[in-house]
């Protein structure tokens, strides 16, 4: 188990640093004069604002000079500055950060505590109405385009009913909170219930699970933990594998609820041409990303320790 | 015949899948004869924000286009994106990973270095960084899309490769002096395309949604194109007065990425036997 | 001498076993540990041993579908040991005249292939015939195995378990080769079936002057069939002789339990040897000494330290126990 941690861990590193070295090339070595993205505007510079702006955001130096600086600071913990705003990027994801992970969080929340009930249940009672009906409910839930959940959800519940806000982070206040952490979590939720139900179902059909369901239930019963033992490590695979495109989504989620995290931060960089920005948005989700698996596959060995880990 | 027509019904999720994809395909492919309207030059500030009725079945947009005519037109945007991006995807995946599965050594420590690292980048944050480079277009969404989700198909290629070459069928191909390529090409990959296939499926629906997300940042394919999500870009600020102009196209990307769904996992189902008897 | 067609000398094959972070080496399977046979031409060589004894290793290693780690293979007066650093003319001259069958008739044919496939793509491969006449071969090869001209379009999943070990048989017989292996040819088929297969192999081996290597797990099936015969334990030969001194005078101990544990009774063999108990010690530990001492009924102290040599009992018998 600690060697297995310990390589885990010694794994995640190449991995950011390829990461941070794909995204630097995508965003700088690809067409698309950095110069006319730092101007923050689609029009052409004349020549010597180009100039003099290239020189006072370091573009003038050749890319592998950039890229060593870019990666010293990186190291560092330095973002960089962004090109049009004052500010250095580790403040602006700073600020950025916390409403995204508090978005995520619940979403996950949602899809977790409803999405493997929901799985379970239907795998204990196959065939059933309640077994297709959530399993129809599932497939949708993969299916639908979230930002268009999100307006259908904004338009009954903001506009019809008036329950909720429809815009906005309300100083994270929970009336803001839920629309946009539920419309976030249902493809997620939906995921874990199929995963779920998969699980469960090839958990059941083992031999030995079958004697004990003829026997009765409560042998069943007897077995939960067990049952429950194997599907978590089914699930928790999904669920660490799949927590990319949920935090992927923020993106489209945060646009329309205009929630002030760093998937909106992400977009509005884009259109600003804020490549400093973009690259630091980019690299934390990503981050984000990598950190969840990483606990998720450490989390493997707690619940069963008699795994195979290699 | 009989056999067939009971298989099929026992598996619900590949008929109605294959239908709603192919209710899709007809309509991309008989757009201008299905459509009443063109669904650019038929604009008519006369006729805007209509709701649906009978001349206008699903209402006209802020131009005074007729949304239906161009709900069936945008299915050729999301088609063709799904179906090039997503070739373009298997594409790559399966040279990768039949090569990374069948010389291994080197090759394959370096495929699957990749493989991992495209997999730790969530697609909708890679698609959005490279649309970012390249500015928005369709051409561009067909790259950022197809150049962008190869991993999942080249991992499954290369386990199936793996397993399979092991068989005594390669072996025998070995023997009997067939050429690397030949083994590759006539022993290993007809075998492994069922995979490959149900992977490739759930990938254009995923790279539709995908787009349409895409479209919808304003990232994606740009007005005029009729495309769905395209469509839906303004519809925040109209969804509480005009719906209906954002109802019809999210409902068509709905249905779209359902039907390639419902239709991946009847394949799965029909491909692996062994989780059909399970799940009954 | 002239009438040699395969000498093996000391074959090794040893796969590594890899572990750890950095999959260091730590350990090897000794899947074959000295394996030497010869074979003249028109004989068929019996190879036996319980599963796991290195059978389907040493064939494969013959083949050169596995790469040795130690020992000399030559065919047909030429060494093949590292058939695959050849010119490719090279290896398909090689390839052509040795062939293997397999035990499993499903997993042995591919799927995907019609019977004019499986057995024509060799051919024309190795430009066995003209073009025009591919399909002439084809219908003949498929009659002499038992099958008809018609079948050449099906698929084998249209075929019965002995109609498909015929379609193996058929593609080993393809390329004309000298020297077929079969490995376990009819352990998977009903028993009913497997003499028919035997007898098929023994007319083949007489039109087509074949050599044949048997690989079987007991000396049940090869007594119709082998001139000679070689019995294996954990990767080693441990006893061979002409197929009747095996049968009314076996030596090794290990070989005298095999023959009691032949279901039908044998009235040539004595039936004095208790059934072979547990079983086979894995090849990635072998015992010391004997590897056969922890079950060998007749095990001496001697026999836990030091490993018996092969020696000659009569001229052509041989065998490695302290105790003959
Ligand atoms: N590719 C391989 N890697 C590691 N071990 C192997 C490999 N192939 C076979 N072995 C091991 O070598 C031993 C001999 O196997 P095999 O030749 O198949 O025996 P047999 O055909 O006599 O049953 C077995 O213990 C088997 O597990
Ligand atoms: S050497 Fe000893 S242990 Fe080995 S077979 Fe002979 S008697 Fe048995
Ligand atoms: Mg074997």
């Amino acid at each position: 188990m600690a060697a297995y941690t310990f390589r885990r861990i010694l794994q995640f590193f190449p991995t950011v640093f390829f990461i941070s070295l794909i995204m630097f090339g995508l965003l700088n070595v690809l067409p698309g004069d950095a110069t006319l993205m730092a101007g923050g505007s689609k029009h052409h510079l004349d020549e010597k604002t180009a100039q003099m702006l290239k020189k006072q955001l370091g573009l003038d130096r050749p890319l592998y000079v950039r890229y060593a600086s870019y990666m010293k600071n990186l190291l560092k913990g330095d973002l960089g500055r962004s090109f049009l705003r004052n500010e250095s990027v580790n403040s602006l994801v700073a600020q950025r950060i916390g409403p995204t992970l508090y978005l995520s969080t619940a979403a996950m929340v949602i899809a977790v505590g409803l999405g493997i009930p929901l799985g379970f249940l239907s795998a204990l009672k196959q065939g059933s109405f309640l077994d297709t009906l959530s399993m129809l409910g599932a497939v949708s839930g993969v299916s639908v385009p979230q930002f268009w959940l999100g307006l259908i959800l904004m338009y009954l519940f903001s506009l019809v009913l008036g329950w909720f806000p429809s815009q906005g982070y309300g100083d994270g206040h929970l009336m803001h909170l839920i629309l946009p952490a539920f419309t976030l979590g249902v493809g997620y939720m939906a995921l874990l219930a199929r995963t779920t139900r998969a699980a469960v179902v090839e958990v059941l059909t083992q031999d030995y699970i079958r004697t004990a369901r003829s026997k009765g239930l409560s042998v069943l019963i007897v077995n939960f933990t067990h049952v429950f033992r194997n599907t978590m490590v089914l699930i928790l695979t999904t669920a660490g594998l799949q927590f990319g495109s949920l935090i992927g989504q923020t993106v489209i989620v945060e646009k329309l609820f205009s929630w002030p995290g760093i998937g909106s931060l992400l977009v509005d960089s884009i259109f600003q041409r804020d490549i400093p920005v973009t690259q630091g948005c980019v690299l934390i989700i990503i981050g984000i990303f990598l950190l969840v698996n990483l606990v998720v596959d450490l989390l493997y060995g707690v619940i069963d320790p008699r795994i195979e880990l290699s | 015949m009989n056999q067939k027509f009971k298989k099929l019904k026992q598996n619900p999720n590949l008929v109605i899948g294959g239908t709603i994809t192919f209710i899709f395909i007809v309509m991309a492919v008989w757009a201008p004869a299905l459509s009443p309207y063109h669904p650019v030059d038929d604009a008519d500030l006369m006729v805007s924000e209509l709701p649906p009725s009978i001349t206008y079945p699903f209402g006209t947009d802020e131009q005074g286009r007729d949304i239906l005519t161009r709900v069936i037109y945008g299915s050729r945007i999301s088609l063709s994106v799904g179906l090039v991006s997503q070739a373009m995807n298997t594409i790559i995946g399966i040279i990768l990973g039949l090569t990374a599965g069948f010389f291994g050594k080197w090759w394959d420590d370096i495929v699957m270095g990749l493989t991992n690292i495209m997999l730790s980048i969530p697609s909708m944050i890679f698609a959005l960084a490279v649309m970012a480079v390249m500015g928005p277009g369709l051409m561009n969404i067909f790259l950022a899309l197809g150049l962008t989700n190869w991993a999942f198909t080249c991992r499954i290629t290369r386990s199936q490769v793996l397993s399979t070459r092991s068989l005594d069928y390669v072996k025998a191909a070995n023997a009997l002096g067939y050429s690397r390529t030949r083994i590759m090409f006539t022993q290993i990959l007809p075998n492994i395309l069922g995979p490959i296939l149900v992977v490739a499926t759930l990938g254009m629906a995923g790279a539709i949604l995908m787009e349409a997300s895409l479209s919808f940042l304003g990232l994606g394919t740009q007005p005029p194109t009729p495309s769905w999500g395209g469509m839906l870009a303004s519809a925040r600020e109209q969804m509480f007065t005009t719906p209906w102009i954002s109802i019809f196209p999210g409902m068509a990307i709905f249905f779209a990425v359902l039907g390639l769904n419902l239709f991946g996992d009847g394949l799965r189902d029909i491909l692996d036997p062994h989780l059909t008897r399970k799940a009954k | 001498m002239s009438d040699e067609l395969l000498t093996v000398k000391d074959l090794k094959v040893h796969f590594p076993v890899k572990k750890g972070i950095f999959s260091r080496i730590k350990g090897y399977v000794y899947a074959v540990d000295g394996f030497s046979i010869a074979l003249n031409k028109g004989e068929t060589l019996g190879v036996v041993g319980e599963s796991g004894c290195g059978k389907t290793t040493a064939g494969m290693a013959i083949l050169n579908l596995i790469q040795p780690t130690d020992g000399v293979i030559r065919f047909e007066s030429k060494d093949i040991t590292h058939l695959s650093s050849m010119s490719r003319a090279k290896q398909l001259d090689i390839r052509k005249k040795m062939q293997i069958i397999f035990q499993d008739p499903y997993s042995s044919l591919n799927p995907r292939m019609s019977l004019n496939q499986i057995i024509g793509v060799p051919m024309k491969i190795h430009g066995i015939c003209p073009k025009n006449e591919i399909k002439d071969r084809i219908a003949l090869i498929l009659e002499k195995v038992g099958l008809s001209p018609d079948h050449g379009k099906r698929y084998p999943h249209e075929f019965s378990g002995g109609q498909r070990q015929r379609i193996g048989i058929a593609r080993a017989l393809c390329l004309n080769p000298r020297l077929i292996i079969g490995d376990e040819p009819v352990s998977a088929l009903d028993v009913s079936i497997q003499a028919q297969i035997i007898n098929l192999l023994l007319d083949l081996q007489d039109e087509f002057n074949l050599s044949y290597i048997v690989i079987a797990h007991d000396l049940a099936v090869v007594e119709h069939i082998a001139d000679r015969i070689v019995v294996m334990y954990l990767g080693k030969i441990i006893e061979t002789a002409p197929y009747k001194d095996i049968y009314t005078n076996p030596q090794h101990p290990y070989t005298q339990a095999l023959l009691s544990s032949i279901p039908i009774p044998d009235p040539r063999a004595k039936r004095t040897h208790a059934i072979l108990q547990g079983d086979v010690p894995s090849p990635r530990n072998p015992p010391s000494g004997c590897a056969f001492h922890p079950r060998c009924p007749d095990a001496k102290d001697i026999c836990s330290q030091v490993s018996p040599e092969l020696r000659q009992i009569s001229p052509h018998h041989l065998a490695a126990c302290h105790l003959v």
